[in-house]
């Protein structure tokens, strides 16, 4: 009997580790679910809202599937794209491959089965409307296991505290494209070092850098989406 | 206006074919010829319908002239900045000018393009417009250097998320700069509009073809007709000059997006073609050149209408980085630089050092036009030859391949389907250099042609067809059909 049980088990063990390979590869590939067309040589086989019920049914723990499923797979997809091996829309079919599984996973992070990184509060600063880099790191961020506050383009520095007083304890990212509004984020980056002092934030865009970066107070330059994931896992290491 | 009348007293169902006339009117491309329609005319310099300025210069009339374009230092624009700013634009004025006159050059243009404080409050917008042009009259009065003011003010509805761009409260002083700012001295007006931007941000990150031909040829032709009619109204009030709009906001941002491989180049070549029947909107309206400096579909307004153009490439890297740096100059009229920051470089400040970048330029094309349609030739020929076959976006833009295309941007009922035709060309040239050899491109950029192509052949010529198609497939909580007129 016990072998039997013991058999059972490796089945059932080897049945659920062959899951969240596969999940793993259709959120790293951007199968969404089954009748969607891409990648083509996925046609036909089970996307990420399939492969995620089958294995919430199959017992895997919500929090697995998230940690050895989903976010290893949006690492790959990032490490990729920082090296030049994909487009942004590989990227974001992969992120939309992973919406997919989140909307089966909501109720468990609701429950608080599931727990994320952290809270993410993002946007474009006070004066500027371009939005492509943020929503890009927004989502590398959101694959990376961590909630995403957006507060979209043309934020002054009272809608950031405000959203940090609706999650304490989020890290803080900053974005602008031109040179007469990057001189804004220093001030939001004053505003909110002064109401909370330990608060991260990390800034990107075109004209900034490294310097500026020090030179405003704020804790990280990001000069890529990717680079700006990695500073978040060491954030949560 | 006389149509909207006519149609009252009518019967219904006469109503209907009227209206149905009027849709098919509206949803049809005014040019169905090319004015050049050899490549060996499409040169730089020499429009079939140069522009003359109010000081004299003739755009497009023989000569290439430098278009300087600048920004200010990283600084905030506020009350206590004010005159620091206007400061800065004199500076800018009087270093340009003064190299200008020591250069002996033939004529400038001065680009003040503005930034959302100089739009939103008018002002501000037309006092600098008022210092620059005081300036170009001093040089003209004491050297007699020829020189106008481009007057592009921003497009401020794009603050509004959703944007309201018929009815947002942001037209107004958008208008007002335009009109005060032409009577301070603005001559030649442009804009960088953006009607279908919602849309296609989006669809470029996608590389969703139907979604960049939606915003571009529906959304945006729709919004460029409301838009164009009042700045060519006011400008003929005023006996200025309604030069042209630019698709930087959709085209530019693909290059840009291409040059930092977040796309592929390929899917950005295509989408310059397709921007062609958005900004030649403007001239249908009433524009008539030159069209501005970003607009990298230039050369095919140029082939279509005979407008001249202005054009940026390789001294445009101060702004963005391009894969057209020499071959972008070869139908130029004007050669801009794109955006400079007034900061200091070792030889001076750096919009005196990129005019004299651009004059040089501009001197080594005059030289080739005094020598006659020959020297022409080469020069365009090596500008040509040393980009062509390096980037599918400089392939596009040679002279031959202009001409190919803007065949095929005209010859369709709709602007979709022109759109969809000029694009369906590109991809034939773009598959054709690679067959050839003469062009190579890595496989992630070769994988996407074939999609590209699939994506293009199921867009329906008929506009109404399209919009019925496209519409449940765009987020329709990111802009409002109305404020399209749909």
């Amino acid at each position: 009997m016990l072998f039997l049980a013991n058999t059972i088990n490796q089945t059932n063990f080897n049945k659920m580790e062959e899951i969240l390979e596969k999940l793993l590869e259709a959120v790293e590939l951007g199968k969404v679910d089954k009748k969607s067309p891409y990648p083509p040589q996925l046609k036909g086989e089970d996307g990420s809202h399939e492969l995620t019920i089958s294995a919430i049914e199959t017992g895997i723990s919500p929090q697995k599937i998230l940690e050895n499923a989903l976010i290893p797979a949006m690492g790959r997809v990032g490490k990729k794209f920082s090296e030049n091996k994909i487009f942004v829309p590989q990227m974001l079919m992969s992120a939309k491959a992973m919406g997919a599984s989140m909307i089966q996973l909501k109720p468990y992070f609701a429950s608080g089965e599931i727990k994320t990184k952290g809270t993410f509060i993002i946007g474009t600063v006070k004066g500027d409307l371009h939005d492509i880099g943020k929503n890009l790191v927004a989502m590398m961020i959101e694959g990376g296991g961590w909630s995403i506050v957006d507060l979209g383009v043309d934020v002054g520095s009272d809608r950031f505290i405000e959203a940090l007083k609706n999650n304490p304890g989020a890290v803080i990212g900053l974005s602008a494209l031109l040179t007469t509004t990057m001189v804004n984020m220093g001030e939001i980056v004053s505003s909110i070092k002064s109401q909370s002092p330990e608060t991260k934030i990390l800034i990107g865009g075109a004209p900034v850098n490294d310097e500026y970066c020090q030179k405003i107070g704020a804790d990280f330059y990001a000069p890529d989406p990717q680079k700006a994931v990695e500073y978040m896992n060491r954030l949560a290491s | 206006m006389l149509w909207e009348h006519s149609t009252i007293e009518l019967p219904a169902f006469k109503l209907n074919i009227v209206k149905s006339i009027k849709v098919l009117i509206l949803n049809t491309m005014k040019y169905k010829s090319l004015i050049i329609n050899n490549p060996d005319d499409l040169m730089f310099g020499i429009a079939p319908k140069p522009v003359k300025t109010r000081r004299g210069l003739e755009i497009g009339g023989g000569q290439v002239y430098a278009e300087l374009n600048f920004t200010l230092p990283i600084m905030s624009i506020n009350d206590s900045t004010l005159e620091r700013v206007y400061e800065h634009y004199r500076e800018i004025a009087e270093g340009a000018l003064e190299r200008a006159v020591h250069l002996d050059s033939k004529g400038v243009v001065l680009e003040f393009e503005t930034l959302l404080e100089m739009t939103k409050t008018p002002s501000i917008g037309v006092e600098i417009v008022k210092i620059m042009n005081e300036i170009c009259e001093k040089y003209y009065q004491n050297y007699g250097l020829k020189s106008e003011i481009r007057l592009t003010p921003n497009d401020l509805r794009e603050f509004e998320r959703p944007a309201r761009q018929r009815s947002s409260e942001y037209l107004e002083p958008m208008m007002e700069l335009f009109e005060r700012g032409m009577i301070a001295g603005g001559d030649l007006l442009s804009i960088e509009s953006t009607g279908g931007k919602e849309v296609s941000d989006e669809a470029l990150m996608m590389c969703d073809v139907k979604g960049m031909v939606f915003a571009l040829s529906v959304l945006g032709v729709r919004d460029m007709r409301f838009l164009w009619q009042k700045i060519v109204s006011v400008a003929n009030k005023h006996g200025k000059i309604a030069a042209g709009d630019s698709a930087c906001g959709f085209a530019n941002t693909a290059m840009v997006l291409a040059e930092k491989k977040y796309i592929p180049k390929v899917f950005a070549a295509i989408v310059r073609v397709i921007s062609v029947v958005r900004s030649i909107v403007a001239m249908e309206e009433g524009a008539v050149g030159p069209d501005k400096d970003c607009g990298y579909e230039g050369p095919f307004l140029k082939a279509i209408t005979g407008i001249p153009i202005s054009m940026e490439g390789k001294t445009a890297a101060c702004a963005h980085l391009s894969p057209l740096g020499n071959i972008a100059s070869a139908c130029a009229d004007l050669w801009s630089n794109e955006s400079v920051q007034n900061i200091k470089l070792l030889s001076g400040m750096a919009p005196t050092a990129y005019f004299e970048q651009l004059e040089y330029d501009a001197r080594l094309m005059n030289e080739a036009l005094r020598a006659g349609k020959m020297h022409c030739k080469v020069l365009q020929q090596l500008l040509v030859a040393s980009d062509v076959y390096t980037d599918p976006q400089a392939l596009i833009l040679s002279p031959e391949n202009v001409i190919r295309i803007s065949k095929e941007l005209i010859k369709g009922e709709s602007y979709v389907a022109n759109a969809k035709n000029g694009a369906l060309a590109a991809l034939d040239i773009i598959e054709e250099a690679l067959r050839s050899g003469k062009m190579k491109l890595p496989e992630m950029e070769t994988s996407y042609l074939p999609i590209l192509r699939d994506d293009l052949n199921s867009i329906p010529d008929n506009e109404s067809e399209f919009v019925e198609m496209m519409l449940p497939l765009v987020d329709q909580s990111k802009f409002i059909p109305e404020e399209y007129g749909l």
